[in-house]
């Protein structure tokens, strides 16, 4: 029979946290070998970019993930927003001519 | 663009988990489905941290190196995982400090399973072998989990467990080929973590609280009771080979539904457990609030050296 126990209760003060203990986020890319595009993997908290770098790597590449790793600070990534894909991305919808498969290269020829 | 009903934010919303696309940070979602993801997500984290705890006990008393390095390694990865999924819960809008503070006043929950104690050294091989076991059914799902960010961690993650769980086998195996009081100490490990491991999967499914919006917003795509089942199915031929067996005198392979069937749960010690009355609860709860407060001046050193370089460069 488990023992009985009072449940744990401490207050948010009891536990004596820092003022301000949210580091700044910093998102991770890494390129797993080289020649290759760097890729999205995460994000770390670190105080700087020194440390940020080296979170991520221990954080991101424990088993040879990795030949380098940028840190950006998340603050300065600009996305596009969801609720305009429609319009954003439209000017692409309707330009078939933009592919190689638009155009008709007689049988015959070759290379090209 | 035209303000969309909340009426038509939803159904679209539901469109796009229908037709198997994933939710990211940004797009509108369901409040309820932010809520229960951050819930499901935290506790999922929270359960790699603690995990550590029962783990981490035997790291000194590895009986070699071979073995000691396996476990400080799976040990790591546990922080690791901790990290991807911390993670994925603050793209949802709550931050890393919250996240801790509900871990240590007990506000979230975590794992039942690491309320257990781990009393010999096979119980680290019952660990990785039945508890990343069940981990791995439950995660594999996971992968294709409606919300991006939790779907991609997990896909990291479990690229990585499936080291934690050969370790725990071959530690188990090498046990059961030792001696007789060898064999005798894995088989009581088993004894100690079965039952444990088949409530990882959480309550039946006529019981369980949370699963059926998640099903709807595809978080949760099979049944708890179907993953205890397949966990089960391929469990019992592992301790065959190991030549151990499972404490349940009902188990039994089932030729009609190609299952095997297995007696009752003991959801009474579920409940308890999750109430606070397991055996280790308490321990396990301190031991973070230890590490927290003993790692204070390191959180302190580091802003100390950021700003310092700071100052300098300016």
């Amino acid at each position: 029979m488990p023992q009985q126990l009072t449940p744990i209760k401490k207050d948010r003060k009891q536990l004596d946290m820092e003022q301000d203990n949210q580091w700044p986020l910093w998102e991770v890319f890494i390129q797993s070998k080289s020649g290759q595009p760097y890729k999205h993997a995460g994000s770390v908290h670190a105080p700087d970019g020194e440390m940020a770098l080296e979170n991520a790597r221990d954080v991101y590449t424990r088993r040879n993930e990795g030949t380098s790793i940028w840190v950006v600070p998340a603050q300065y990534i600009i996305a596009s927003t969801p609720e305009e894909v429609g319009s954003f991305f439209d000017p692409a919808n309707d330009k078939v001519y933009r592919h190689p498969t638009f155009y008709t290269v007689p049988e015959g020829v070759k290379y090209i | 663009m035209p303000e969309l009903s909340q009426q038509e934010l939803e159904a679209r919303f539901q469109k796009k988990i229908d037709e198997n696309l994933y939710i990211e940070p940004k797009d509108w979602m369901i409040d309820k489905y932010r809520q229960n993801l951050i819930r499901q997500i935290s506790q999922h984290a929270h359960s790699e941290v603690v995990g550590m705890l029962p783990e981490s006990n035997w790291i000194t008393r590895a009986p070699n190196l071979r073995r000691k390095a396996g476990l400080l390694a799976k040990v790591q990865d546990e922080a690791g995982h901790g990290l991807y999924l911390y993670s994925a819960a603050e793209t949802l809008g709550i931050s890393r400090e919250e996240l801790l503070d509900q871990l240590l006043t007990g506000k979230a929950k975590y794992s039942n399973i690491f309320n257990y104690p781990t009393l010999t050294w096979a119980d680290i091989g019952a660990i990785g072998w039945l508890v990343d076991g069940a981990a791995i059914i439950n995660q594999v799902m996971l992968q294709r989990a409606s919300y991006g960010p939790y779907a991609r961690a997990m896909i990291r993650i479990c690229r990585e467990e499936s080291f934690h769980q050969r370790q725990g086998f071959e530690i188990m195996l090498t046990l059961c080929r030792g001696t007789t009081e060898q064999k005798a100490m894995a088989q009581d490990a088993l004894n100690r973590w079965w039952w444990p491991s088949l409530m990882m999967f959480g309550p039946s499914d006529k019981d369980s609280p949370h699963s059926s919006d998640m099903a709807k917003w595809r978080v949760k795509r099979e049944s708890n009771d179907d993953l205890r089942q397949k966990f089960i199915d391929r469990t019992v031929p592992q301790a065959d080979f190991l030549g151990i067996t499972m404490p349940d005198k009902d188990l039994k392979w089932n030729e009609a539904t190609q299952h095997y069937d297995f007696g009752e749960i003991n959801w009474e010690e579920f409940h308890q457990v999750i109430s606070g009355h397991g055996p280790c609860n308490r321990e396990r709860i301190s031991a973070r609030i230890k590490a927290h407060e003993d790692g204070k001046w390191v959180r302190d050193a580091a802003a100390a050296y950021a700003n310092k370089k700071r100052q300098k460069a300016a």
